[in-house]
């Protein structure tokens, strides 16, 4: 969908983008992490040409993007912004009917979105006739988010969306990202400097320094096959959180117990990650879970110590 | 003083049509210039903030011409304009211009970067952010600026009557040479009013919020022409000659009230300074005007004086009058002043006033020249300590003797010389002595008689425009009333006299104040 080819950018006498080259899939989020200054946001915004870049191509759907009418272009990607932009004259209907009004569609059908969308983020009607001052952080963004979405481009670039919101918001919101039918669709590129945040919301990672890609792959690829040490030292912080996250229940299925005790309480799918599955537990006596692998349509059974001890022994399996 | 003391409010109220045209006009002036320099400083602001390496410069030159002097830059204009409302619209519209482009350019600059980006990021082009996003988040601050360069326009209208544009500056200024304490506040109290309203309305305005912004912005403009057209209404007349009178004039029973009712004179007036006058007469932008008879551009510009066939204008006979109090702490001031009685007369003061006007010679040179030519000269003596204040009103016949005076009393006497000119019109310099500012002035016989004495209609008749009887009758009142001494008459007689271009008045046939009004009277 997005091809990026020999991307480079230089303001004055700094190379912010050094010769990078991507490619994101149809339906795929990919996130550019990074510390700041090291080019994630220039990339991001040469894709919908805010920042013109010195040389290399953008490819979107197999066009030349640079060939492109700016504004035409813009319109057909969604944009969500680190302090979410939101106009502060335009109330949040207004704010959200921005594109439609550029691309011209009549009123009822942008009413008719705006409340769709509304509906889907978990925003009031009442707040349509407000002014962005009068939200929350957390409201304001997902009326940005709304704003990106309004007129279903099949592309949403995203810079650093989450960045400014508490983490109790943050967690929220991701949990509903995640889940949001109108974003399985579409092809996402999310610029972000959070470690955990990409690994959540990302298919892949592009993990950049100094303007330059310095590993692309899953979260798998990063954390267990890092090309090198800076990418080893990137991680090591919360090295152990990521491979909990990232290592899945159907992963250590193997060194579950075939004999745990199975008593009545709800199922837990082998898809989940370890740490939701340690998340889970209530901490009283003898206390079990329960993980149904859908492939095989089998159960097993688990408490907290079986579970740390099978991870441990996928490790150990894995440093042999 | 006189047997009946005019309150503001019945002086208001019998000048009530002057007061409401000179209003009309002073609003229309402030917005016809604050429209167009809205037009002007409004695409100037956008343009520098998109080019912001030149905003340094425009915002600069705007600043420089901030700082010309409002009387200045209305002087500048005359030459490139003329007179009346052309050259003061201009004058006014390039001080507002300051305030509007810097608060443009401060308002757009100063909106949010992720707002203008996100406006770009969603497809705006440069046009749609402009007027989408820019300007309407940055219209309180444009409207602020809007809002002061109003208030600037408001005070600085006053001074459009210097040059004939009208407003309420002609009771002002003609309320200061005529000593008229409720003429100044007829006009000043409705120009402060004008600038309170105006303010107050404005910051309504501002304080409105986006959405009401949005229909105010567009019914500003509807009124802003509606207010500039106000204008137009009162000078909707014209006539086959136009006068130009000083605001003096225009209130004096030596000037146009007597014009009307001694010799029904009915012509078209507007009211100027005098300091342009006699060049727009000479350009032919007026025909008739109120001057003064020794002035030198009576001769610079081929003027001649109408004869005053029923002697409306009594004698103004110049004399220095000195406080009292001074000639007894000064016991050589009287004699040394009086050297100079009887050596100027009507034509020798002419020729001097011709220097200075015309030749631009420095009143010091003349009185020099002057002194050297009559023998009368010597170099300044030491100085012992006792001072004398010279004072004079602001124009160059009166900043002549002034300097005549300090090189005669440095030159005969051991008194220092303190000299405060440019005291504006007669109240001014004649508050300033009674208030033990100053000690001597040369003031006018007439000027005392009618100005300062007020002297009662029957009183003045009584005087028959004779010279002694009026230098008496003025140098008896002041004693009584001021302890003022008139101290001998110098010579000349500076009255007010009507003056048209020779040219004109021979091919009209006008030789006197009644010729002229029986060729007005003929349709």
């Amino acid at each position: 969908m997005i091809k990026v080819k020999d991307l480079v950018k230089t303001f004055g006498a700094t190379t912010a983008v050094k010769n990078i080259s991507f490619e994101v899939a149809e339906g795929e989020t990919m996130a550019l992490l990074g510390t700041s200054g090291c080019g994630k946001t220039t990339t991001l915004k040469m894709l919908n040409r805010l920042i013109e870049p010195d040389s290399g191509t953008i490819e979107v759907d197999g066009k030349d993007i640079l060939n492109q009418p700016a504004e035409e272009l813009r319109r057909n990607m969604g944009y969500v912004l680190q302090n979410n932009g939101l106009f502060p004259h335009y109330t949040v209907a207004e704010n959200i009917a921005v594109v439609p009004n550029l691309l011209k569609w009549d009123k009822a059908k942008t009413e008719k979105r705006t409340i769709e969308l509304l509906e889907k983020l978990h925003l009031s009607k009442d707040y349509l006739n407000s002014y962005p001052n009068e939200l929350s952080g957390g409201q304001q963004q997902r009326v940005g988010l709304a704003r990106a979405l309004v007129a279903d481009a099949p592309v949403l670039l995203m810079d650093e969306p989450f960045g400014a919101l508490d983490n109790v918001t943050r967690s929220k919101i991701h949990a509903e990202f995640k889940v949001l039918d109108e974003l399985k669709r579409k092809t996402i590129i999310i610029v972000t400097h959070d470690v955990q945040e990409a690994f959540e919301l990302a298919d892949r990672i592009a993990l950049m320094d100094k303007g330059e890609i310095v590993q692309i792959g899953t979260a798998n690829e990063l954390l267990f096959n890092p090309v090198n040490n800076f990418v080893k030292d990137f991680l090591k912080e919360q090295h152990l959180q990521l491979e909990l996250k990232t290592i899945k229940l159907s992963d250590v299925w193997e060194y579950l117990p075939l004999d745990g005790r199975r008593i009545n309480t709800s199922q837990l799918a082998a898809t989940a990650g370890i740490w939701e599955a340690l998340d889970t537990f209530k901490f009283y006596p003898r206390e079990n879970i329960n993980i149904l692998n859908q492939q095989s349509k089998e159960v097993r059974s688990v408490t907290f110590d079986q579970l740390l001890s099978a991870y441990s022994q996928f490790k150990n399996q894995a440093a042999q | 003083m006189n047997e009946h003391q005019q309150t503001l409010w019945e002086f208001m109220q019998q000048q009530s049509d002057k007061l409401l045209v000179q209003t009309m006009q002073h609003i229309g002036l402030t917005f016809i210039s604050l429209f167009i320099a809205v037009l002007i400083g409004l695409p100037l602001g956008i343009y520098i903030s998109r080019v912001r390496k030149l905003s340094g410069t425009v915002l600069g030159i705007a600043g420089i011409l901030q700082t010309i002097p409002s009387i200045a830059l209305l002087g500048f204009m005359i030459p490139l304009l003329g007179i009346g409302a052309k050259p003061a619209i201009v004058a006014l519209l390039l001080y507002a211009l300051l305030p509007i482009i810097r608060n443009t350019y401060t308002g757009i600059t100063g909106v949010d970067g992720t707002v203008k980006e996100a406006a770009v990021a969603m497809g705006m082009s440069k046009w749609q952010v402009l007027f989408k996003v820019e300007l309407p988040l940055a219209m309180p601050v444009i409207l602020a600026g809007i809002r002061t360069a109003t208030v600037i326009n408001v005070g600085v209208a006053t001074l459009a009557s210097y040059i004939a544009a009208g407003g309420l500056g002609e009771f002002i200024f003609g309320g200061i040479s005529l000593n008229n304490t409720n003429m100044i506040l007829a006009g000043a109290i409705p120009a402060a009013c004008l600038a309170i309203l105006f303010d107050f309305l404005l910051s309504l305005l501002q304080k409105l919020n986006f959405k009401k912004v949005k229909g105010a912005v567009k019914v500003a403009p509807v009124l802003l022409v509606i207010l500039s057209c106000l204008y137009f209404i009162p000078s909707a007349y014209g006539g086959k000659l136009t006068a130009g009178f000083t605001p003096e004039f225009m209130g004096r029973q030596d000037g146009n009230l007597g014009l009307v009712s001694k010799y029904g004179l009915k012509i078209h007036t507007i009211v100027i300074s005098d300091a342009v006058m006699y060049k727009a007469a000479q350009e032919k932008e007026l025909d008739v005007i109120s001057g003064y008879s020794t002035d030198g551009r009576l001769k610079a510009y081929n003027l001649i004086v109408l004869d005053d066939d029923k002697k409306i204008f009594p004698p103004y006979y110049a004399a220095p009058i000195v406080r009292e109090e001074a000639l007894q702490k000064l016991p050589e001031l009287e004699k040394t002043l009086n050297k100079l009685s009887g050596l100027i007369n009507d034509s020798v003061m002419t020729d001097l006033n011709y220097r200075t006007d015309y030749l631009h010679q420095t009143p010091e040179r003349v009185a020099k020249d002057f002194l050297q030519a009559k023998g009368l000269y010597k170099n300044p003596q030491q100085s012992g300590g006792q001072v004398v204040r010279l004072g004079s009103k602001i124009f160059g016949e009166q900043y002549i003797l002034t300097n005549i005076y300090s090189m005669l009393i440095k030159g005969y006497t051991n008194y220092g010389v303190e000299t405060k000119t440019g005291l504006g019109g007669t109240k001014i310099v004649f508050d300033a002595m009674t208030n033990n500012q100053i000690d001597v002035y040369p003031e006018y016989t007439g000027t005392g008689l009618l100005a300062i004495l007020q002297a009662p209609l029957k009183v003045v008749e009584q005087l028959h425009g004779n010279k002694d009887n009026t230098y008496n009758y003025v140098k008896t009142e002041f004693e009584k009333r001021y302890n003022i001494k008139w101290l001998k008459p110098i010579g000349f007689n500076n009255a007010y006299a009507l003056m048209m271009r020779r040219q004109q008045a021979d091919e009209l046939h006008i030789k006197t104040i009644s010729d002229l009004k029986r060729y007005l009277d003929t349709k």
